[in-house]
C-alpha cells in the first residue's frame, strides 16, 4: 500500500458499520462458496479479500480463504474480481440475506 | 403449471416500471422479487429523474415519498492534500414546481412503486429467487424457474431486470460474462442529522436539497468518482471505482469512503451524524460498447441488467425505468396486433430505445470508459493540477502574479509534456463531443 494512502486512511472496522444493517441469515445455507479451496490457498492476489465491501473474505492461517457470508452486501463484487473464476456465487434464498433499509 | 403474458425479474425502478405499464394495459404480469418486500435489495445515490417517472406515472408527485428536490449542484474535486476545487449551480428555477430531480431513498420509493403495480393489477410476489430461465427445445424462453416447490412459471416474455449483478441472462447464456472492468464498486452510509442542522449546513430550506459530485485523487488514482446527497434529514455518502483497478491495489472500499468522509471539505458536513446503514452496489459503467444482446425469443432485458447507466451524468434510474417502459409498450403494441413475442419481433425494443435518449447519451459517451481506462491520469493528474494552481493564485504572497501564472504554467509543463497535454485534450474532445 502507497504510505501516503495507509496514513490517511487508517484502517476501518468494517463489523461495526454492518452492525448497522438489517440480516435475516440463512443459517447453515451460505450463498456463496468457493469451488476450490486449494485455488484460494494457491491464488497469491487475492482480490476478494480487498475488494468485499463487507470484509467476508480473510485470509486464514495458513494461506487460505476464510469465508464467512453472514454480513454479505449481496453485491457480486468476490465472484467478478476472481481471476480463478472460483466463486460458487448464488442469490440468497429469497427473504433471506441483507434486508436494506435505506438502500 | 401457471402461465402469464408476462413474467417480470426483479421489482426495481426497470421492473417495477415494466410491471406497471403492462398491468394497466390489460396484460396478465406475474413480478417477481426476492426481497423481503421491494427495495430491501436495492441501493441507490439515490436522485430520481422526473421526467422518467412522469412519462410512467404523470401524478407521481402526489403519493411518491420523495425526500428533497434538487436546488443546488456542486461539482468537485478533492484530493489528499485536503483541497477542494469546485462549481456549483443553484438556479431558482429548480425551487419552482414542477421539480426535475429529487433525492429519494430507495427502500421507501420501491415500495411506493411496488404499491402501484400492484394497484394496476400485476400479481407481485416476495420472497422468491428467480433461479433460472426455462426454454423450450428450440431454445425459446418459455418461463423461469424458482426456488420455490412446484416453482416453475410460463409465460409468453419474460423480462429481466434482475439488477447490475445479472447472473440469469449470463446463466441462460444470452449474454456473455461480466467482466469487472465494466463495473464499478459503490459503497455507501446513511447518515442522520436533525434536519434544521441540515438545513443550515447546506444553505437550503423547505424542500430544497443539494448534490454534491465529486471527482479526484479521493479514489486514490483509481477511475471513480463520489457523491453525497442531501435528503431530508439525512446524508447519502458514497465512493465508488471501477473493479477492474480496485482489484489491482489493497485499499478496501471502506478505507476509500473513510477517507472521503474524513476530507477538510467533508467532514464538517457529516460532523456528528449518526450512521444507520452501510451498503454496497455494482454499477454497470462499461457503457455503450458493454451493452449485451437486448432481447431475444421470448425475453427482453432492462435496466442495470442490460447495463443502462450513463456514468458521465451518474444517471441510472431514469434509463432503468424508460428502458422498462419501453419494453412494455413494445410488447403492449405486438399483443394488440396479435404478433407473438419472436426476437424478430422483440427488435422493436431495441428500435425504441434507439429512438430515445438512452442509446442516444450511451452512444454519445461510448469512448469514455476505454479513455478513463487507459488515461488514468486524467482524473489523478489534472485534477490536482486545478488544486494546486488555484491554491497558488489564491495566496497573496507579494509574488507579481505573472511569477505565478508562470510558475503554475511550469508546474503543468512538468507533470505533463505539451504533446501529452494535446493528446489528453484530443482524446478529450473525442469521448465527449
Amino acid at each position: 500500500m502507497n504510505m501516503l494512502a495507509e496514513a490517511l486512511l487508517p484502517s476501518v472496522n468494517v463489523e461495526e458499520k454492518l452492525f448497522q444493517d438489517r440480516y435475516r441469515v440463512d443459517v447453515g445455507r451460505p450463498h456463496i462458496k468457493l469451488r476450490d479451496a486449494a485455488v484460494c490457498t494457491a491464488c497469491k492476489a487475492k482480490p476478494c479479500t480487498v475488494c468485499c465491501p463487507a470484509g467476508c473474505w480473510r485470509v486464514a492461517e495458513g494461506g487460505g480463504i476464510e469465508l464467512v457470508v453472514d454480513g454479505c452486501l449481496e453485491c457480486g463484487t468476490c465472484r467478478l474480481v476472481c481471476g480463478e473464476g472460483n466463486v460458487d456465487w448464488n442469490y440468497p434464498r429469497g427473504g433471506f440475506g441483507i434486508l436494506f433499509k435505506f438502500g | 403449471m401457471e402461465k402469464f403474458d408476462v413474467v417480470v425479474v426483479g421489482a426495481g425502478p426497470a421492473g417495477n416500471a415494466a410491471a406497471y405499464t403492462l398491468a394497466r394495459a390489460g396484460l396478465s404480469v406475474l413480478q417477481l422479487e426476492r426481497g423481503e418486500s421491494p427495495g430491501t435489495k436495492n441501493v441507490q445515490g439515490a436522485i430520481l429523474y422526473a421526467d422518467a417517472l412522469e412519462k410512467i406515472i404523470p401524478d407521481f408527485r402526489d403519493s411518491a415519498p420523495l425526500e428533497r428536490h434538487v436546488a443546488e449542484q456542486r461539482m468537485w474535486l478533492l484530493d489528499e492534500n485536503q483541497t477542494c476545487t469546485g462549481v456549483s449551480h443553484r438556479d431558482a428555477r429548480f425551487s419552482q414546481q414542477p421539480y426535475n430531480r429529487y433525492t429519494i431513498i430507495r427502500a421507501r420509493f420501491d415500495r411506493w412503486f411496488s404499491e402501484q403495480v400492484k394497484s394496476a393489477g400485476a400479481l407481485v410476489i416476495c420472497e422468491t429467487t428467480v433461479t433460472g430461465l426455462l426454454k423450450d427445445d428450440a431454445g425459446k424462453v418459455i418461463g423461469v424457474r424458482t426456488e420455490r416447490a412446484q416453482g416453475d412459471i410460463l409465460a409468453d416474455c419474460v423480462i429481466l431486470a434482475d439488477g447490475a449483478n445479472a447472473l440469469l441472462g449470463e446463466r441462460a447464456g444470452l449474454r456473455p460474462a461480466i467482466k469487472a472492468e465494466d463495473m464499478a464498486l459503490v459503497v455507501k452510509e446513511v447518515l442522520f442529522l436533525p434536519k434544521e442542522t441540515l438545513e443550515a449546513r447546506f444553505n437550503i430550506s423547505g424542500t430544497q436539497g443539494v448534490v454534491i459530485e465529486i471527482a479526484g485523487n479521493v479514489t486514490h488514482g483509481m477511475v471513480g468518482t463520489g457523491f453525497l446527497y442531501t435528503n431530508k434529514d439525512s446524508i447519502a455518502i458514497g465512493i465508488g471505482c471501477m473493479l477492474g483497478d480496485m482489484k489491482r491495489q489493497q485499499l478496501t472500499p471502506c478505507q476509500l469512503l473513510e477517507g472521503l468522509k474524513r476530507h477538510s471539505a467533508v467532514q464538517p458536513l457529516i460532523d456528528g451524524a449518526e450512521m444507520k446503514e452501510y451498503s454496497a452496489h455494482l454499477i454497470p459503467e462499461g457503457g455503450y460498447r458493454a451493452l449485451p444482446q437486448l432481447y431475444g425469443e421470448g425475453w427482453l432485458v432492462v435496466g442495470d441488467s442490460a447495463g443502462f447507466v450513463n456514468a458521465v451524468h451518474r444517471e441510472g434510474s431514469n434509463l432503468a425505468m424508460t428502458s422498462g417502459r419501453i419494453a412494455a409498450e413494445t410488447l403492449i403494441a405486438l399483443r394488440q396486433a396479435g404478433k407473438p413475442f419472436t426476437a424478430a419481433n422483440l427488435a422493436g425494443y431495441k428500435q425504441g430505445l434507439d429512438d430515445s435518449f438512452v442509446m442516444a447519451d450511451l452512444k454519445k459517451y461510448q469512448g469514455v470508459p476505454e479513455l478513463l481506462n487507459q488515461n488514468p491520469h486524467i482524473l489523478d493528474l489534472y485534477p490536482r493540477f486545478v488544486g494546486d494552481a488555484a491554491r497558488e493564485i489564491l495566496t497573496v504572497d507579494g509574488v507579481p502574479k505573472r511569477d505565478k501564472q508562470k510558475k503554475i504554467l511550469g508546474e503543468l509543463a512538468r507533470r505533463r509534456s505539451l504533446l501529452g497535454l494535446l493528446g489528453d485534450a484530443y482524446k478529450f474532445w473525442r469521448a465527449f463531443r
